[in-house]
């Protein structure tokens, strides 16, 4: 922890501007990946990819303008800690799918 | 180790760097529940399509509650973040306010998914059922349980300011940890609503 100048690790005060520019991104980003599934607008293969996106972009809007995430050196060790956390998750659900799915594939299961 | 801890629980030791270093803490620990989190979306992943001739997600899942639940959720995290603010500014009687707003609308989440537990009991769609069913129970009653414990430590805080008169630095430090938590587990209910409820209607 040589960075003596850590202060505000992760406890960004934010501000109501940037609550509520969180907030309202959110409620568009919700109504759409709802909207998509309830008004069937598209197959489901489509509809799939469309609401992981959407559900993408939400968990970044919900990192910056609630959590206060930025790239400034005084966050480093919370994007660090983050970021691993982000690549055991995608080894951990991206093994696991591809595995059974290989398993399944070979003992004709499905 | 212990005598690493002890300086930062004494009184008036709580200088920015204790506070920062604690929070940083705090944001570690939150990772390694992500990462709970993401071995039971994967398992709700291999597991969703095994129905043992039991209900899909069609059958059960209603999305007008899942709505509901989100908007409450989604709401709750902006009035926790005007409580933060309020906080910041050394306004107890505000701050005390949207906490009692944001803990109203986590019981009122709670309550929505109990109801919606219950229903689905009582039609003999238990995790017992299937596969899917299981893994449906353990991933969303897992974040529940987190969103349950989060209100238990609202109501803690709240105490802690209260009997304060003013809020001080070690409050503010438990705020901004809770608020962490509160916030976390919205993001949780994201990838919930997009990956279980909505991706087994399509």
């Amino acid at each position: 922890m040589a960075n003596a100048h850590s202060i505000d690790t992760g406890a960004g005060h934010g501000s109501v501007r940037s609550y509520v520019i969180g907030f309202v991104l959110s409620v568009v980003l919700t109504a759409a990946a709802f909207g998509l599934v309830m008004q069937q607008v598209f197959g489901p293969t489509e509809s799939i990819i469309a609401i992981a996106m959407l559900a993408f972009i939400q968990i970044l809007v919900h990192l910056v303008f609630f959590l206060h995430m930025n790239t400034s050196s005084s966050q480093r060790w919370n994007l660090l800690s983050l970021a691993s956390a982000v690549l055991v998750a995608v080894i951990l659900i991206g093994g696991t799918l591809w595995v059974l799915h290989n398993v399944g594939a070979h003992m004709m299961s499905r | 180790m212990l005598q690493k801890t002890i300086p930062l629980d004494l009184p008036g030791s709580h200088d920015d760097h204790g506070a920062s270093n604690t929070v940083l803490g705090f944001w570690v620990y939150l990772m390694t529940d992500c990462i709970i989190f993401a071995s039971l979306f994967a398992v709700f992943a291999v597991m969703g399509h095994q129905f043992a001739g039991g209900p899909t997600g069609k059958d059960v899942f209603e999305l007008p509650l899942v709505m509901l639940e989100t908007a409450i959720l989604l709401v709750s995290s902006i009035t926790f973040g005007f409580g933060m603010l309020a906080a910041h500014k050394g306004k107890s009687t505000a701050l005390l306010a949207w906490l009692g707003v944001t803990f109203l609308l986590g019981v009122v989440f709670i309550g929505l998914e109990i109801h919606e537990f219950s229903t689905l009991l009582a039609q003999g769609y238990g995790p017992d059922r299937s596969a899917f069913l299981s893994a449906f129970f353990t991933l969303v009653a897992t974040h529940g349980l987190h969103v349950a414990v989060g209100l238990i430590w609202m109501v803690v805080l709240a105490v802690q300011v209260i009997g304060n008169k003013k809020i001080t630095q070690r409050d503010l430090t438990r705020l901004t940890c809770l608020s962490l938590f509160w916030h976390f587990l919205d993001i949780v209910w994201i990838c919930v609503f997009t990956f279980v409820y909505l991706t087994s209607v399509v």
